[in-house]
């Protein structure tokens, strides 16, 4: 286990590098430059002082040996756009805002996704099987920003207590917690059910009935267990994609997370933002995806992290 | 019993005086008077010269004050400076300094404190993005692009209270520069100490009616009363209290939930059903700004000015800003909108006219003449696919989308809509390659050159290219004197000359629409900021 380890770690090492290495070009490729702004222009003498001060004026040879230089020291560099905050600050800030409100979602999402999967398959075509199914086409079809503008408009305004929008404090974050939890929700519970239906007719799951084993123990000893697998192997990207934000959600409700700066670094052009979160995000992704195989042995040890395997 | 249930009302009473009203209510009752809004982008930076746009300026408004200030009329007044004094040759200003100016943290602001604050901000190393808006005083741009230094940079301390500055020429709207916040003052002593001074509330020093309290990164900014405000008594608030929610829609239901006094950044529907139904709350303020089309001189057929005024005159604009924009905009009449102020604090707008009309029978025979001139049909122009350049948002697609069908229909022509990131637009508008571009421009002060000097040759953001040495010629001599009658007359000619080139069509005026709760008192638009909230008062 701890060789798979160490060879996927070095392998995550190659893949940062590469990832790192396209999206500098990429962001270069990309006409406009961070000192563009829609509602004011500037001349070209002080366009030249900022090319200095962030030393675009040097060739990008330079400045990408620069990065990678200030990457290995864990140093993201000077945001563009904002002179308050440097990127490791920003996203020192950021992500702990986006991860609680990611982790509730997560929460949300693996209570209620497995349940109404399993649910509606052992209710197969009956009115469970039914409710079940048609949450989860919703989650799946509506988009978080009608989600969250659905919230807003009839539980926020509705009640009092709890706020359209901002942060702060716990009843902040239930709205958006929501929004963000029904994709993974939906999701969850489809994987479930069409998993589920597949275990319940496998024939140890009949012997073991045979067995005279209680249903509720064979349900959650045998046919859950099997059945969650599909599940795991979406957590690593979904657990990624719910730490790091969403800019939809917080920006519909004020929320100061990471997900903001996703989009808002890339229009605004902000290279250092821009990298610095795509090399956090690829951390995060590339360690949730090793988290996912770990935790998929356990959950069947049929399966081997062998090098045959993998 | 009795006894018993009338302390019972009495005590539910009490509790719900105290709690009524929450933040907002009477000094009396000992209860702060916080106004609530909403400033719709975090801050780049809370340091003057850093600032780059509204974001920035509405709270530095509130918490920096620069040698000149508007007051609660919305007047320009002198601000940090008790008097001053202009030299015969418009070029040199003596400003005397208040003897009773503090900086928050008690210590006394300067002139020396100016004379660095302006020197910082020309600094190229700082790479301020408004240096240039200090370029009128004498070595100022030679400093800020390397060419010159810090000491030829012809602005000094001669004592503590006063500030002698001398300016490469008259510049009648030097004054009122002084109250944009690129020429606040920062406190030397404080920034010497500490470069990181603006980054927290904790370390932030100004000199304003207000001072940073609280900046949560992309959340909040509290800004609360500063006493050692020379003017605190005219200061009625005890704070002010800024949410940072980008998505207007959120806003606006924060606004209607009752959790903002005043809200500017409205959704454009809002605006639009709000008027519809003469809602006491809504105000459309006042704003120096032009939203225009810039045709590239350099693509044939629009090289032909009769061209470009058919497609002008084309223009039914009164139903652009009634039935597309709806914000209270006003149909171009001009290129200089209203809000500016002539020699006998007149209208500009008024003295020069309405250079702009709608006649759709006029525009066909001018583009028929026009193409024929440069040897083209109206098929060839349809045959060339033509495309107005627009950056991605909703309301300039809509505005696009009623010029694009005006054209067609008055005019026969087909011209082809691209939407591109504003990132993008630029790139293409410094390359050339487009053949009519969204354009729009607010302006940095209230005088008409703000606008004007958009087409002079030399200007950096002159899009299209306009070359017109006559022109040239007229701005400089407005731009050579303080005679407010010379200047403003050359302006005027200079108006009708860009209106008749036509380099650009301008489609409508900008206003700034904003609603303000019942209660709220004392808000003034000055037009070229936005709402002044400083002298607000909160009455219910």
């Amino acid at each position: 286990m701890s060789k798979y380890i160490i060879k996927r770690l070095a392998m995550a090492i190659v893949t940062l590098w590469v990832i790192i290495t396209i999206t500098f070009i990429l962001m270069h490729s990309v006409p406009g430059d961070p000192f563009a702004n829609e509602n004011k222009r500037i001349p070209e003498a002080v366009y030249q002082n900022l090319l200095r001060k962030y030393g675009l004026d040097k060739p990008y040879s330079q400045q990408y040996l620069m990065y990678l230089k200030n990457i290995a020291r864990g140093d993201f560099g000077e945001s563009m756009k904002s002179n308050t905050e440097t990127v490791n600050e920003m996203i020192a800030r950021g992500f702990p805002v986006s991860a609680y409100l990611g982790a509730q979602a997560l929460f949300i999402a693996l209570i209620f996704g497995p349940a109404l999967g399993a649910i509606a398959a052992l209710y197969q075509n009956k009115l469970p099987d039914y409710i079940s199914m048609i949450i989860s086409i919703v989650g799946v079809s509506v988009p978080s920003f009608v989600m969250g503008t659905f919230l807003i408009q009839f539980i926020a305004r509705k009640i009092n207590w709890i706020p359209i929008g901002g942060w702060g404090e716990w009843r902040h974050t239930l709205l958006p917690s929501i929004a963000l939890a029904m994709m993974p929700l939906a999701q969850m519970a489809r994987l479930m059910r069409s998993s589920m239906l597949e275990v319940i007719g496998q024939d140890y799951i009949k012997t073991a009935k045979s067995k005279g084993i209680s249903k509720l123990s064979v349900i959650l000893k045998h046919a859950v267990r099997n059945a969650i697998l599909p599940i795991v192997s979406i957590l690593g990207t979904t657990i990624s994609n719910l730490l790091v934000g969403s800019f939809v959600i917080e920006k519909i409700f004020g929320i100061p997370g990471l997900g903001m700066f996703f989009t808002t670094s890339i229009y605004n052009r902000d290279y250092t933002l821009i990298m610095g979160i795509t090399v956090f995000y690829a951390i995060i992704l590339i360690v949730m995806l090793l988290f996912v195989d770990v935790a998929y042995t356990l959950i069947d040890p049929r399966i081997r992290l062998t090098e045959e395997g993998h | 019993m009795k006894k018993k249930f009338s302390i019972l009302l009495s005590i539910i009473l009490l509790v719900s005086v105290l709690f009524t009203g929450c933040s907002n209510s009477d000094g009396d009752t000992g209860v702060k008077k916080i106004l609530r809004s909403n400033n719709s982008s975090e801050p780049g930076s809370l340091d003057p010269p850093l600032a780059q746009g509204t974001h920035e300026s509405w709270i530095l408004e509130n918490i920096f004050e620069g040698l000149m200030t508007f007051d609660e009329k919305g007047e320009l007044v002198p601000g940090m400076a008790e008097d001053y004094e202009i030299s015969e040759d418009g070029l040199t200003y003596t400003f005397t300094l208040r003897d009773d100016i503090k900086w928050s943290n008690g210590d006394p602001v300067t002139a020396e404190d100016f004379e660095f604050s302006w020197k910082r901000a020309l600094d190229p190393e700082l790479a301020a993005d408004y240096a240039h808006i200090l370029y009128y005083i004498k070595g100022a741009e030679a400093y800020n692009t390397g060419e010159g230094s810090r000491d030829d940079v012809a602005v000094k301390a001669l004592d503590e209270k006063t500030l002698e500055v001398t300016l490469e020429s008259p510049t009648a709207y030097f004054l009122e520069l002084t109250a944009f916040y690129t020429y606040f003052p920062v406190n030397k002593k404080v920034v010497e100490s500490n470069p990181d001074w603006a980054k927290k509330s904790e370390t932030h020093v100004s000199n304003g009616p207000f001072k940073l309290v609280k900046w949560e990164h992309n959340a909040k900014i509290a800004m609360e009363k500063n006493d050692l405000y020379y003017n605190a008594d005219k200061i009625k608030l005890d704070g002010i209290e800024l949410d940072i929610i980008e998505d207007q829609n959120t806003a606006w239901q924060k606004y209607e939930g009752g959790e903002y006094d005043i809200l500017v950044d409205i959704p454009t529907s809002v605006v639009a059903q709000l008027q519809a139904e003469n809602d006491p709350q809504l105000h459309i303020g006042p704003q120096v700004g032009t939203y225009y089309y810039n045709v590239n001189p350099d693509v044939k057929p629009f090289n032909n000015v009769k061209v470009r005024k058919a497609l002008s005159m084309a223009l039914d604009r009164e139903t652009i800003v009634k039935d597309i924009t709806q914000g209270g905009q006003i149909a171009a009449e001009g290129v200089v909108p209203y809000g500016l102020k002539d020699e006998n604090g007149k209208e500009f707008r008024d003295s020069v006219g309405k250079l702009i009309e709608y006649d759709p029978e006029k525009a066909k025979e001018l583009l028929e003449e026009g193409l024929s001139e440069e040897g083209m049909t109206i098929e060839d122009f349809n045959n060339s696919n033509f495309v107005l350049l627009y950056n991605t948002s909703e309301s300039h697609k809509k505005i696009a989308q009623a010029v694009q069908e005006m054209w067609r229909t008055v005019l026969g022509i087909e011209i082809g809509l691209e939407n591109v990131e504003f990132q993008v637009k630029l790139d293409r508008e410094k390359a050339g390659d487009y053949d009519i571009s969204r354009g729009g421009w607010i302006g940095d002060f209230m005088d008409p050159m703000t606008i004007l000097e958009l087409w002079w040759s030399k200007s950096a953001f002159n899009d299209v290219n306009y070359n017109n040495p006559k022109y040239d010629a007229l701005l400089d001599e407005a731009k050579s004197t303080i005679d407010q009658k010379v200047r403003m007359e050359a302006m005027r000619k200079a108006e009708k000359m860009v209106m008749e080139d036509m380099p650009v069509i301008s489609v409508y005026f900008y206003t700034q629409p904003y609603v303000l709760r019942d209660g709220v008192k004392g808000v003034v638009k000055v037009p070229i900021r936005y709402p002044v909230i400083t002298y607000a008062d909160i009455t219910k």
